[in-house]
């Protein structure tokens, strides 16, 4: 499965990557690679093995209905760029 | 040509737990911006979330009411898209294996049909924070004490056919969460929310059309107003010729018409993937029992209970069961009043429920309680006072005059029943009326009213209407 040029884009665009336009190409055949040499696990015959979802043997525990932290907005907010009326302030994000 | 609208719709219920779903915050509703906004919530580096028992329970209880499956192992996964009040740049969701699927819930339609709605699925996630874009100039204010209250996501099968049932639907699950006490349902504050997907079809078509997805609609009114203009606007662009194109759109009340929202290079590509920070939740058997033990008795079970033990007519049965506090409420009214239901159902849904809804009041803030109300009722049954004189005595117990005895006696409200003051009273009214009285016996059987009026007026109300109507046809037959 190859990918083109466009579909770099796309996916860099999603995960908000800037890339140079000369260097699209490359990521193309690089990603491509990798996706071939991942394709070989399609050869495993995976009939009645359940998906894996995570590579524990575990299940997940549960914490109760506890409210335990406290307020401590200023402390997260010392690291914010802006900040106003308890706001985090970022660029309008609509017009 | 004939068209024929499909409609799903998508809830999310937020659920109420004290703690958020994947850390320790409070999600109670209007504290001052971010002070319920912790590490986990922000998504500082090296937090790692940690599922809340009580929503698991909560979506477990949603299943077993819905006649769903319960996922005996369900996964958590990253749904991955950039927006300020998303910290993380995901959010933590269900994808391929969700907690609840396949169930359905019955709505009622107009004409006392039920229809059966299929639930495609209920999973668990963490909802987003708030974005304030008016406040600022050239900013937008970002608010996270949202972030990570937990939702139920509700996805209806595309069974849905016009707006009227796709109210009918949201209206019965709003009723069965607050049933469940699982979502507060408080539409206002986001409790509640509904998106919809739209298409249009010719009758007959199998396929479906290109549907719209139409976000957080945030009342019955606007669901039912939005779903409507969007099945006429698709109809309008297919009937010139074009097609409906795939996308989000905003329903914008003020104007009620719905408009595109997202452009198509933003197009959703959510690249779903297992959430490493989490593992798979398994739920046993034995659990999944113990919870269904805790599910109190639901709309309908209720509803036909109403109907059989109360002898109400389904309509009746329905308004009363609408919440589970009225419910209880009216219940209360019967077993106060020490029997007629009927006519404690006249009184919670009408008397009791107008003046609530006139002073904008929930029934649980009603000044009247369920004994005071009954209180009043018994002293219609026992013919103490007449139904007329009771709603003077409401309105003064509305006013917290005291309760009913306390005020029949105070304002000397007693009903007239001795047959010779009625008779007395009669007579009198009879005397002052020649007139009437002579055209009456002349055949003027119309003017029966005049005097039943004129005597209760005389008796200031009190006189006992059945003993009055009796004793007026036998004096003015003449004697």
């Amino acid at each position: 499965m190859g990918l083109k040029p466009s579909d770099v884009e796309g996916i860099a665009h999603l995960a908000r990557l800037r890339i140079a336009p000369e260097d699209v190409p490359r990521y193309a055949q690089d990603l491509s690679s990798i996706l071939a040499f991942v394709e070989r696990l399609e050869a495993a015959d995976t009939e009645g093995v359940t998906p894996l979802a995570h590579p524990l043997d575990m299940a997940q525990r549960l914490r109760p209905d506890e409210v335990t932290e406290t307020d401590q907005r200023e402390r997260f907010q010392a690291i914010a760029p802006r900040v106003e009326q308890g706001l985090y302030l970022v660029p309008k994000v609509i017009e | 040509m004939e068209w024929e609208a499909v409609i799903g719709l998508e809830i999310h219920a937020q659920l109420a737990t004290r703690s958020k779903i994947f850390s320790a915050a409070s999600t109670a509703y209007g504290a001052p911006p971010n002070t319920q906004a912790c590490a986990v919530d922000l998504g500082l580096p090296g937090v790692l979330p940690v599922l809340n028992a009580e929503a698991v329970r909560m979506a477990v209880k949603f299943g077993l009411a819905t006649h769903s499956n319960i996922a005996r192992r369900s996964v958590f996964a990253r749904k991955n898209y950039f927006y300020p009040d998303l910290p993380k740049g995901y959010q933590i969701s269900q994808y391929e294996l969700p907690i609840v699927y396949d169930g359905w819930l019955d709505i009622e339609l107009d004409e006392g049909e039920t229809k059966r709605i299929g639930i495609t699925r209920a999973h668990l996630e963490e909802d987003a924070g708030k974005s304030l874009h008016d406040a600022f100039e050239d900013m937008t204010g970002i608010d996270l004490n949202r972030a990570g209250t937990p939702l139920l996501e509700i996805v209806s099968e595309p069974d849905l056919r016009s707006a009227r049932e796709a109210v009918a639907y949201m209206k019965k699950l709003h009723a069965l969460v607050r049933y469940l006490e699982i979502c507060d349902g408080n539409m206002q504050e986001g409790s509640f929310r509904c998106d919809a997907n739209v298409s249009v079809r010719r009758r007959g078509e199998h396929r479906f059309g290109t549907r719209t997805e139409i976000k957080n609609v945030n009342s019955f009114r606007f669901v039912e107003r939005a779903i409507n203009y969007e099945i006429e606007r698709q109809i309008d662009i297919l009937e010139s010729g074009g097609a409906v194109v795939q996308e989000t759109r905003l329903y914008d009340s003020a104007r009620d018409e719905t408009r595109s929202m997202r452009t198509k290079e933003e197009a959703n590509d959510y690249r779903y993937f297992p959430e490493p920070d989490l593992l798979p939740l398994v739920l046993d058997d034995a659990w999944i029992e113990e919870v269904g033990q805790t599910l109190p008795e639901l709309p309908d079970a209720k509803k036909a209970r109403f109907v059989d033990d109360y002898g109400l007519s389904p309509y009746d049965a329905g308004v009363l069961t609408a919440t589970r506090e009225l419910a209880d409420y009216y219940e209360a009214v019967v077993a106060a009043c020490g029997g007629t239901a009927k006519l404690a159902a006249n009184w919670v849904m009408g008397e009791l429920s107008g003046a609530l809804n006139k002073a904008g009041l929930e029934i649980g803030a009603s000044p009247v309680t369920a004994e005071a109300l009954g209180g009043l009722l018994r002293r219609i049954e026992d013919n103490t006072i007449s139904g007329k004189i009771a709603k003077q005595v409401f309105e003064a117990m509305w006013a917290g005059e005291g309760d009913a005895d306390q005020i029949i006696d105070q304002r000397g409200l007693r009903q007239i029943t001795d047959p010779a003051a009625i008779e007395a009273m009669i007579r009198e009214v009879m005397e002052a009326n020649p007139k009437q009285v002579e055209q009456y016996r002349a055949g003027q059987e119309k003017l029966f009213g005049f005097f039943v009026g004129q005597v209760m007026k005389a008796s200031r109300g009190k006189a006992n209407p059945a003993q009055v109507n009796a004793a007026l046809k036998q004096l003015l037959a003449g004697d």
